[in-house]
């Protein structure tokens, strides 16, 4: 690779978006921040993260055996995910099973299918470490048209019943009482987190979601307690980290991964830093 | 009108099962307009249960209950429920605004436009006026994990009222609050009730906080249950008839009602 860093921006943005892979990586960052943005931000406030994470997992499996079996990628992680949503609401205990020995289990039955995949399919030992750290090579076009038809359908599920959704995440009993149907809700919003998580898993890859899942939507949450503000300032979070990561990565010789993670996390401890500061003052 | 106040909630001979146990039953009722009435009784005695009847989520074994001029759960827009509840987690990071907010709209599919004209304004404007009207405006902007019980209960409140209900259904509001929280509490109740012309069911376990302000006493016990002002049924010789047994009633000298001799209706099951 001939890039070269330099003082002039302009140059720069010029030098990343010679190369259509780059466009592609950053078209799928662009998708998947705002889509993980936004919904990150309900599964902070229903403490939904151990599920989501459970989410993220099993689209490895889904990835490798489609890979395996010579099929694109991004169906076998949305597949997949979608399919871990699907069984994730029909256990039952509601709010309960966030704690729920079964989430455990079926997160490590998860990562062990997809390295059987990996070993049956010989020899990608490349194509595991993107998978599971993400990469900024080889996102397809085919792919990044994927992510946008997924991505523009769950927003507009999320803006249906995001009002709902919120009335029952921070308090389900009176939402309830209330004539909202909250099982129905929650569900829905399992498979958005699923959809969320299968996209994502395609930048960032399936260990790392949570730098986009989680640490936006737990950074905002430190700094606002206004649900709009939130969930806008997620995905302005998600947006910075994941444009800065990609660029950062393709400048340097480490992956995108750790890039974005990296800066989503530095973000997380300053919001938290402050929130400390600002709690100290108010309680003088 | 000139004649009494609209009936709100009427029960005329009503019984209530639940896994095939009478729970109670011959419970006659009625609860008008502007009224302040206090569910009473010993734990286990089904007092969240006769809520649960005026809602129309359990029909009536027997007998016939009618809420604002219909069968139960017709009119549940017109009232305001605030269930048994715990206080919000430490670190829920939503302001109380928004939680008042969500009693107005948050039952509704989509999202409002932004800058959503008259009718966002109207809302906004109705929510600001009842988080004034329980004296919550301080600390309506504060997260509502970081608040006080008392303050969250105050927020509740609000948000039971926000669409203007003509009854309002409150079970156990008092039990998490320290003393004074439960006076003051208790009195924003009854000046809500009086000044908004709203019916208050009130769910308690303790008379005490409450008895200067109730027009009338609904006391369950032994499957059965009697109504009426609270100097004729909390007596010794009404509570006596009520349980079977031996009750007596005791007031100290600030005033305070004990009853003395009451078997818990769960120690039997």
């Amino acid at each position: 690779m001939t890039a070269h860093l330099s003082w002039n921006l302009v140059s720069d943005v010029r030098q990343l978006l010679q190369f259509p892979f780059m466009v592609n990586a950053l078209r799928a960052g662009t998708i998947v921040a705002v889509v993980a943005g936004a919904i990150g931000y309900f599964m902070v406030l229903r403490r939904e993260s151990f599920a989501g994470h459970t989410l993220a997992l099993v689209g490895f499996p889904g990835a490798a055996g489609a890979t395996w079996l010579g099929v694109n990628e991004g169906f076998g992680f949305f597949g997949f995910c979608i399919l871990g949503a699907v069984v994730i609401a029909a256990l039952p205990g509601g709010r309960a099973r966030e704690q729920s020995a079964v989430i455990g289990t079926v997160q490590s039955f998860a990562l062990a299918s997809g390295l059987l995949f990996v070993s049956l399919y010989h020899g990608f030992l490349t194509g595991l470490n993107d998978m599971l750290f993400g990469t900024i090579i080889g996102i397809t076009s085919t792919q990044v048209l994927t992510l946008l038809i997924a991505g523009v359908i769950a927003l507009v599920v999320l803006a249906v019943i995001a009002r709902p959704l919120l009335f029952a995440s921070i308090d389900a009993d009176v939402a309830r009482a209330r004539g909202v149907r909250v099982r129905v809700v929650g569900a829905l919003f399992l498979l958005l987190l699923g959809i969320a998580a299968a996209g994502t898993s395609q930048v960032t890859g399936s260990l790392l979601v949570f730098a986009l899942l989680v640490a936006p939507a737990a950074t905002a949450i430190r700094l606002t307690a206004s649900p709009v503000a939130g969930v806008t300032l997620s995905v302005v979070i998600a947006l910075v980290v994941t444009w800065l990561g990609e660029g950062v990565a393709y400048f340097s010789p480490y992956p995108i991964g750790f890039w974005v993670t990296t800066f989503a996390f530095a973000l997380f401890l300053l919001a938290s830093g402050w929130r400390a500061l600002a709690d100290r003052r108010l309680a003088c | 009108m000139t004649a009494a106040p609209a009936e709100v909630v009427t029960a005329r001979d009503a019984s209530v099962r639940r896994g095939g146990r009478v729970i109670w039953s011959q419970v006659d009722v009625t609860v008008r307009a502007g009224e302040f009435v206090a569910v009473l009784g010993p734990n286990g005695v089904g007092k969240s249960t006769f809520l649960q009847v005026v809602l129309g989520l359990l029909a009536p074994a027997s007998g016939e209950v009618r809420v604002l001029g219909g069968e139960p759960g017709h009119a549940n827009r017109r009232i305001g429920y605030l269930p048994q509840r715990h206080a919000f987690a430490a670190g829920t990071r939503v302001r109380g605004v928004d939680v008042v907010r969500l009693g107005w709209d948050g039952d509704r599919w989509g999202v409002p436009l932004p800058f959503g004209g008259a009718k966002a304004r109207a809302a906004r404007e109705r929510v600001d006026e009842v988080i004034d009207l329980v004296g919550a405006s301080a600390y309506a902007h504060r997260p509502i994990g970081e608040l006080s019980g008392g303050e969250q209960q105050r927020l509740l409140i609000a948000q039971a009222l926000v669409r203007r209900p003509d009854l309002l259904l409150l079970d156990e509001p008092l039990d998490s609050l320290d003393v004074t929280n439960q006076a003051s509490v208790s009195a924003l109740i009854q000046q809500v009730c009086r000044s908004q012309s709203v019916a208050v069911l009130l769910v308690a376990h303790d008379v005490n906080p409450i008895l200067p302000y109730l027009d009338q006493v609904l006391y369950l016990a032994h499957g059965g249950a009697v109504i009426g002002p609270p100097e004729d049924v909390i007596t010794a010789d009404t509570l006596t008839m009520l349980y079977g047994t031996p009750i007596d009633v005791l007031r100290d000298r600030t005033g305070r009602l004990v009853v003395v001799g009451q078997p818990d209706t769960h120690e039997h099951h």
